[in-house]
């Protein structure tokens, strides 16, 4: 098993719990593992929330930090992934200036050639939105850098695997017992 | 009468009744068989407290000294009998004295229940009198815990608490219930948890995995087992006493799993660890298969992990799947509950022995006995030695006392040399190794097996630690025996000091009180004993009272406990001086 430090994306199912975040993140915090970007949200199942965590780990690490978290009471299930396993996305979005829009002609280019939307304008301002890899999302950041960005901010990532997700089966087969 | 009590138990959970939260606490417990409980009362829990004074009949509610002592008395109790240990307390200072209590029990998977008091739901956040975030503080050292703010919510939390506190790999869960949801009134009809969906205590056992672990012991010809608490809690010591002398292997304990197997039964072999056993802790570095059930590598078991049993494969059997390759890499994993497990093992095992195996230990336990074990329990010098004291209580307990120890050099002793006929006898904080535990899980302890002899045996650093739990055991005539073995010095650490830090002895000197006044303060009947030939007819007058009895015994101040593995060494170095 590779003892080098990559970077991995731990899903985890659970139940809608208050205080269940504080344990899943506990388990990071008392092994010193920096956690790169954690989303929650629904997932495919009614009820059950997910987990999306980014962490730099080895994968002996990985497995570790996934039985810990499966021992929790209130998790169904959790995986680990690594880039190539996984198809995901982080969004951002921009808060600029609307003259610049008007006096900077090349703006819009970039706007064209990032695929980024614009959200809204008013006469302040324009809100930028883009979703997108890291490195997109960055070198977007970088052009619009030398204009002046009022605001940005960028989300954690969000992915789904290329392997498919035994949960629902796993919740069935607890109905039935 | 009586069996009208009965009917009215089997009514507690079948009728839907209207009634307080408070009232929903108590007879939630009552439905989960609780007999006693441990705790202190307190503002935002006096509304059970009420109802507790009126179900007096049914629970028993015992009043320690501090909620520590609760948390310890209920791990005690848990521990002797294999019953969920309940402590209660109210908000604040009392829910944040027990968590050494529940830290304890989680890191040694004893099943608790603990409920907690807490301000009014519209006061959370506000800072208010006695509100604590306890929930937030408990999350790191319990199985599961939560907060119930509305009256109905009750049942079903704790339904839901005993169920995780007990299932699985047992552990400390923590209810905390707001004063409203106590004093509000739901409809209640008491359903026990029989499972949730998100959680799967027991892995089930795989014939494959048993098929290759026993492939690996019959061709096995050094094979060692290294059992911990797991028999204990999956209430396997048959099964493994089945596997043991079907297959005919040496087999060693960890601290938690010591009088799982008696100790006189001829393949027990010691304890392994830190200050463990000579043969066991080398031999780890011969065997070629080394069967792990029930423990979980603890770093003062291995020692230094690079060099723990490289040569050997390793079996680990274990419920909880994130202990498999956690500390030491296994060659195979048996997943599962211990006795389902070992008794599938028996079947795929091969009737055989290992007698030249055997030998080895027996030689290296020869070596130990001369070095160590001699000097220990029959001493020639002047000073008595904690050693002797253990041969003495038991010979008098003919070693079917429970043996509650504290923790430092007398915990040691008291592993080493305790005679375990009966298994649950070995009660003692073995990961947290919290000082203070001994006095108040010995409480428990008595309270749950009265019918047992309990012997306390604590140093006196740890003694003074929860000393005040002396009112309890005045309180409720708990017949628990007390030894302190007074070496005027934190023990352990100062053996640490002699050997690491040049004898720069540093804050472990005690200067102590007259124990035995203060135990007589609180009417314990006590003695102290300072020659040898006063400690038979001592211990023996302690072993014969029907009452709760003191003992102090003043030992020589500088004894070491040896073996011992320095922190960080490999097992192969142990040191026998």
């Amino acid at each position: 098993m590779s003892e080098d430090i990559k970077t991995y994306t731990i899903s985890v199912y659970t139940e809608n719990n208050i205080g269940l975040l504080n344990r899943i993140s506990a388990i990071f915090q008392r092994r010193h593992i920096n956690i790169e970007s954690l989303t929650t949200s629904q997932s495919e199942i009614d009820g059950v929330n997910r987990f999306v965590i980014v962490v730099n780990i080895t994968e002996t690490n990985a497995i570790k930090i996934v039985r810990q978290i499966e021992k929790q009471v209130e998790t169904i299930r959790a995986y680990y992934h690594t880039d190539e396993e996984t198809i995901f996305t982080e969004s951002c979005m921009f808060k600029i200036k609307s003259d610049l829009l008007f006096d900077e002609p090349q703006i819009q280019n970039i706007i064209k050639e990032s695929y980024s939307n614009i959200v809204t304008v008013n006469k302040d301002f324009f809100v930028l939105e883009k979703s997108g890899r890291r490195h997109e999302i960055e070198s977007l950041r970088r052009d619009l850098n030398v204009f002046g960005i009022m605001q940005f901010v960028r989300s954690g990532r969000i992915a789904v695997t290329k392997d498919e997700m035994k949960v629902t089966e796993l919740l069935k087969a607890f109905n039935n017992q | 009468m009586k069996t009208q009590t009965i009917n009215n138990k089997q009514d507690v959970s079948n009728k839907t009744e209207r009634i307080t939260g408070s009232v929903a606490i108590v007879k939630s417990l009552i439905a989960e068989g609780v007999d006693i409980l441990y705790g202190y009362p307190g503002g935002a829990i006096m509304p059970v407290y009420d109802e507790l004074y009126k179900f007096q009949d049914q629970i028993h509610h015992v009043l320690t000294r501090h909620e520590q002592g609760a948390a310890h008395a209920a791990q005690g109790y848990a521990r002797i009998s294999g019953k969920v240990g309940v402590a209660m307390a109210t908000s604040g200072p009392g829910a944040t004295n027990l968590i050494t209590g529940i830290a304890d029990a989680q890191i040694d998977s004893t099943p608790l229940v603990c409920i907690t008091g807490q301000v009014f739901s519209h006061l959370l956040g506000s800072d208010a009198f006695q509100e604590t975030d306890i929930v937030g503080i408990s999350t790191p050292v319990t199985k599961w815990n939560c907060q119930v703010t509305k009256a109905e919510d009750i049942p079903g939390a704790i339904a839901k608490a005993f169920y995780i506190a007990k299932s699985g790999r047992p552990g400390p869960v923590l209810v905390d219930i707001t004063k409203d949801a106590q004093v509000n009134e739901l409809d209640f009809k008491y359903e026990k948890c029989v499972g949730i969906r998100s959680y799967n205590p027991v892995p089930k056992t795989s014939q494959e995995s048993i098929n290759a672990a026993a492939e690996l012991i019959n061709n096995a010809k050094k094979p060692m087992i290294v059992w911990g608490q797991g028999v204990i809690l999956g209430q396997a010591e048959d099964e493994l006493k089945a596997v043991i002398e079907k297959a005919g292997i040496p087999a060693a304990w960890t601290i938690l799993g010591a009088s799982a197997l008696p100790t006189s039964h001829p393949l027990n072999i010691g304890m392994v660890g830190m200050h463990g056993n000579y043969a066991p802790n080398k031999l780890t570095n011969e065997c070629d298969v080394l069967i792990a059930i029930g423990m979980r590598f603890d770093d003062r078991v291995t020692g230094s992990l690079d060099t723990y049993a490289k040569q050997a494969k390793i079996i680990h059997f274990d419920i909880d799947p994130a202990e498999i390759d956690k500390n030491v890499k296994t060659d195979i994993a048996v997943l599962g509950d211990s006795k389902e497990s070992l008794a599938m093992l028996v079947e795929a095992l091969n009737e055989n022995t290992h007698e030249s195996w055997l030998q080895e230990f027996k030689d290296l336990y020869a070596i130990e006995f001369e070095k160590v074990i001699k000097g220990d329990i029959h001493p020639t010098k002047e000073g008595l030695t904690m050693g002797e004291v253990l041969k003495q209580i038991n010979i008098e307990s003919k070693g079917n006392a429970a043996i509650v120890s504290d923790v430092g050099q007398h915990q040691m002793i008291a592993c080493r040399y305790a005679d375990f006929n009966v298994t649950k006898s070995n009660i003692t904080s073995g990961g947290l190794g919290t000082m203070g535990f001994a006095l108040p899980a010995a409480i428990g302890a008595k309270m749950a097996a009265p019918e047992r002899e309990v012997v306390a045996v604590i140093g006196d650093g740890g003694y003074q630690m929860n000393i005040q739990e002396l009112g309890t055991i005045f309180q409720q005539k708990a017949a628990v025996k007390i030894v302190v073995l007074n070496n005027e010095f934190l023990g352990m650490v100062r053996q640490w000091q002699q050997l690491f830090f040049d004898k720069r002895y540093a804050s472990t000197e005690m200067t102590n009180p007259n124990f035995v006044a203060i135990a007589e303060g609180y009417y314990i009947k006590a003695r102290k004993v300072t020659k040898r030939d006063e400690l038979e007819d001592a211990v023996k007058e302690m072993i014969a009272s029907k009452e709760s009895y003191f003992l102090e015994v003043c030992v020589e101040k500088e004894d070491n406990v040896f073996p011992m593995i320095p922190s960080g060494a490999s097992v192969s170095d142990i040191r026998l001086s």
